[in-house]
């Protein structure tokens, strides 16, 4: 009970202080339309005719794991500027567990960037993506365990981060080529060896992929969209993320205390 | 004497916090930040603990509210040991820290209505109106003792730096400490704000009948403490009360003079006093009285001052011999 209250105290923080942010609100909208609205439009009209699929509605679900895997992790950023901040203090001598604290920040970013993915959607909607809508729904657990990988990932990187600065610098790079490794926007089943290895131990490939192994399953594109069995990455995901997270929270309250 | 005083160590039920040969070495640091500190803090009572920058004051508190692990030695606060009962300690203490840990984006009810929440005194919710009444009363009842209550719903970006440490307190007596740490709490403050925090803070004492630990550089402050540390070099240096800590490390001294300065110096080299300076002459008490030495004499006066050393001259007397401040 103590556990569970403090998680929710530590997330709804995070979303008063989105709700509050317009500027941030509006940022974390830009880059999922650009991708579908640019970068998606202008591939398909060029090449899509010879890919058997349609190739926006392979960029969105793409977009959608990609965003809520990229904005839940670097969201934890905030628990490097809370460090900064000193307000980490105040939640580091509460009687409360550590793992209640990453779990109520995943959380908390979890819901911030499910606010996004509501955005993305009715972007997709007014720009007329075919969307098959019972495979959307049927995303909804997918959703929430790629949230928790997500924000799992960014406890492991950021727990080796010591401020904001370094956070802001280093992040980019762990995750812009995750973006072309997973194949949110370039279809990724045929690769030379090198980026082969590099795509499939890009943890963001995997979130990916589930959405598209869900969403696709049962339809004639599955073979040429899907890299692997639903239930295979559901397994990645849910696993690699617990693992991330203990991971990340001994290195995180190690270098915490022991300075 | 300075050795004497590192010593007294004594254990007993009514000590709220008992740490003994604390010691802290930094990753990479080729000295102890904290070296083989030892000293207890009687429940109730209010305990300062002085020291240069970067004497181990904060490096101190920090172990002591269980954020820093120590490199070796025990500390136990309430009873309960840091390491193996830090959950424990956490629920009996209360930390101003030396920089405001205030959530910015909130209002100043909202950081405490999530302190509150974080020590599960009270469900979460996230509307003050669905708190629920015994929560509404507390919140009240400190902030009026603090007077912060028309303050409790505008942002905190929007507080003084007065305000914001007043909140502090109020947010930290929440889950009612039986410590409250308080790390140089007036740093940055203007006098009259310095001083009405530390009439709450008596109050507050008074009421409450909790712990203070105070770190400060004001002398002044620590001056009205029962009993008070000095710590440089990560080492005690001297402990005791105010009034002892002068009385052991002040040398006493009245200063004279007179028309006639080689009758009054022969006087006063006849009584086998110790004498210093041409005139006016600096007289070490060496226990005796001024009282006394000026009834002795007999030449005419003209200049009589009685030193009363503070804490400050004591402190600088402690800390000054080594350390070379410009």
């Amino acid at each position: 009970m103590n556990m569970f209250n403090a998680i929710l105290t530590i997330a709804f923080r995070d979303i008063i202080k989105l709700l509050r942010d317009r500027t941030r609100i509006f940022g974390s909208l830009i880059f999922p339309i650009i991708f579908i609205g640019v970068l998606g439009t202008s591939l398909q009209q060029n090449l899509g005719e010879n890919l058997g699929y349609n190739f926006l509605t392979f960029v969105f679900i793409g977009v959608l794991g990609q965003t809520l895997f990229q904005s839940t992790a670097s969201g934890l950023i905030s628990l490097v500027e809370d460090r900064q901040n000193d307000f980490a203090q105040e939640m580091f001598i509460a009687p409360i567990s550590r793992y209640a604290i990453l779990l109520g920040k995943i959380l908390g970013e979890s819901l911030v960037s499910l606010v996004q993915l509501f955005g993305v959607i009715v972007f997709a909607f007014l720009m007329g993506i075919p969307l098959d809508i019972p495979s959307l729904l049927r995303l909804i657990p997918c959703v929430f365990a790629i949230c928790f990988f997500g924000g799992a990932f960014g406890v492991m990187v950021m727990a080796n981060l010591s401020d904001q600065k370094a956070a802001s610098q280093i992040f980019p790079f762990i995750l812009f080529p995750q973006f072309f490794l997973a194949g949110v926007f370039n279809p990724i089943i045929n690769l030379p060896l090198p980026i082969l290895i590099a795509s499939r131990l890009a943890p963001m490939t995997y979130a990916v992929d589930l959405l598209r192994s869900v969403y696709y399953w049962g339809k004639p594109e599955y073979s040429k969209v899907v890299l692997f069995n639903p239930l295979l990455n559901f397994g990645v995901v849910l696993g690699f993320g617990v693992l991330f997270l203990v991971i990340g929270t001994v290195i995180f309250v190690r270098n915490e205390k022991n300075r | 004497m300075r050795a004497e005083l590192g010593l007294i160590v004594s254990m007993s039920n009514s000590n709220i916090i008992e740490v003994s040969n604390l010691v802290k070495r930094y990753k990479k640091a080729e000295k102890n930040s904290v070296d083989n500190l030892s000293f207890y803090v009687e429940e109730g009572s209010f305990f300062s603990f002085l020291g240069p920058n970067g004497a181990g004051k904060t490096t101190t508190i920090s172990i002591l509210t269980t954020i820093l692990s120590a490199t070796s030695g025990s500390v136990k606060i309430a009873g309960f040991d840091i390491n193996q009962e830090a959950e424990k300690v956490r629920q009996n203490i209360g930390v101003i820290f030396q920089n405001p840990s205030l959530d910015l984006n909130l209002t100043a009810e909202e950081n405490i209505r999530f302190h509150a929440s974080l020590y599960n005194l009270y469900s979460f919710s996230p509307s003050y109106r669905l708190m629920p009444p015994a929560y509404k009363n507390k919140v009240a009842e400190l902030a009026g003792v603090l007077g912060l209550e028309k303050e409790l719903n505008k942002p905190v970006k929007t507080l003084s730096g007065g305000m914001k440490r007043k909140l502090e307190i109020i947010r930290s007596l929440m889950h009612q400490p039986r410590v409250l740490f308080l790390d140089e709490p007036t740093t940055g403050l203007d006098p009259i704000s310095r001083q009405s925090l530390w009439l709450y803070l008596r109050d507050i004492r008074q009421k409450k009948g909790i712990t203070i630990f105070l770190t400060t550089h004001y002398l002044e402050e620590a001056e009205g403490s029962d009993f008070l540390c000095v710590i440089d070099s990560g080492k005690v240096v001297a402990k005791g009360s105010p009034a002892e800590i002068k009385k052991s490390l002040i040398k006493r001294y009245i200063t004279l003079d007179a028309q006639d300065r080689t009758q009054l110096k022969k006087e006063l080299a006849h009584q086998s006093l110790s004498v210093s300076g041409k005139g006016p002459f600096k007289v070490n008490l060496d226990g005796s009285t001024g009282q006394e030495i000026i009834q002795s004499l007999k030449t005419p006066l003209s200049y009589l001052d009685i030193h009363n050393p503070t804490l400050e001259d004591a402190y600088v007397e402690i800390v000054g011999t080594t350390h070379e401040h410009v």
